[in-house]
């Protein structure tokens, strides 16, 4: 599906470029896009850095452990085939935490973390599992409690109440999360469906 | 306002200073054990890249080529038939494909009809309750090699599907609508 995605993009853009003229703009695009992606890239390794490594600290200490037990009931649900204490419950709380709390960069390690251990369960293979597509569904869908960025945007702009959106998005947020909860079972056991078939 | 402006100061600062109480109390080798774990981020960056330039350059082309607008345009006229603001429609588009682009997008809404209007209440909503799935998916997978993704695009975006319809609909219904 990735792969047709991502062909498609290319074709119809290009297809486009030839009817609009517009082939300049995409030959600068290509370039534009890859050196976008490195800058990106690089961005990420001092966010990556620091917080792998305060996660390290944290998973010593034990509070990725505590933290798992304390919500662990909760999310066990959510994530059937995971054991109870092993680590990857562990950051794949503290990657919803920090979702929550609107902690963009501190999230990504922790879910790319949790990724990882999640790929260990699985037996190293290069398929997502059923939990890993449940993890990624959940931060598509963006569990946010406080949307600080968005806030501090319509302070720049003179809003009489910048945080009067907190609620509209805490409801939108619940609604998209469940149904990305709903859907991602709903595609799991259509998959077992057709292998049982 | 006060209180979300201190919360978002003040929690990352705590956060760190609790794990390093915590973990100096357990008798962890904070510094030694920090490095450790630091050191992978340096590679973990590194690998994404290949993802990520796959991707982007992908979706920069969709853009600039124009073919973007062109479908966007050929939305507009559609949802605006089932009550959907035509100024929205490009914001809802873009966001799964690129969150600096989404972020852009939301600014400009929110500077031309005041944060206050309907469509900035809109856009605001919109912006933080949907993620870039294109990015989280690359990002995600890429950095622990996965290739076979399943149904994972699709369960994303249909989530910002839901999160774009929830977001016009609340929205109208606790602010009003236009």
């Amino acid at each position: 599906m990735v792969n047709l995605i991502w062909v498609i993009l290319f074709v119809i853009g290009i297809a486009f470029a030839a009817v609009n003229g517009t082939m300049e703009e995409v030959n600068k695009a290509i370039f534009d896009g890859a050196k976008e992606a490195v800058t990106i890239c690089i961005g990420l390794i001092s966010v990556l850095t620091f917080w792998l490594g305060l996660m390290k600290v944290a998973e010593r200490g034990g509070i990725l452990r505590g933290l798992s037990r304390l919500m662990g009931p909760f999310v066990k649900r959510l994530f059937p085939d995971v054991p109870k204490d092993h680590p990857a419950m562990g950051y794949i709380l503290s990657n919803m935490s920090a979702n929550m709390f609107g902690l963009g960069n501190a999230a990504t390690p922790m879910g790319i973390k949790a990724m990882e251990q999640l790929k260990q369960l699985n037996g190293g293979k290069d398929e997502a599992s059923r939990s890993m597509i449940t993890l990624l569904a959940i931060n598509t869908a963006s569990i946010t409690l406080i949307p600080t960025t968005v806030i501090s945007i319509r302070l720049n702009y003179g809003s009489g109440s910048p945080t009067e959106i907190v609620g509209t998005t805490i409801l939108a947020t619940a609604f998209s999360t469940t149904g990305a909860i709903l859907i991602d079972r709903f595609f799991y056991y259509r998959r077992m469906r057709r292998k049982r078939v | 306002m006060n209180w979300i402006t201190y919360l978002s100061l003040w929690l990352i600062p705590c956060l760190i200073g609790f794990i390093l109480i915590v973990a100096t109390i357990k008798k962890v080798p904070t510094y030694e054990t920090f490095v450790d774990g630091a050191k992978e981020g340096v590679n973990m960056a590194f690998s994404i890249i290949p993802y990520l330039v796959g991707m982007l350059v992908a979706i920069s082309v969709f853009r600039e080529s124009g073919a973007m607008e062109f479908f966007i345009d050929m939305m507009k006229p559609l949802l605006h038939a089932i009550g959907i603001p035509a100024d929205i429609v490009p914001l809802a588009m873009i966001r799964p494909l690129s969150g600096t682009g989404a972020l852009g997008m939301t600014s400009d809404l929110i500077a031309t009809h005041g944060p206050d209007s309907f469509i900035g209440r809109l856009a605001s909503t919109m912006q933080g309750s949907t993620d870039t799935t294109f990015y989280v998916l690359t990002v995600y997978f890429g950095a622990v090699g996965i290739r076979k993704m399943g149904d994972a695009l699709k369960v994303g975006l249909a989530a910002d599907m839901i999160g774009v319809i929830a977001s016009i609909v609340i929205v109208t219904m606790v602010f009003g609508s236009l």
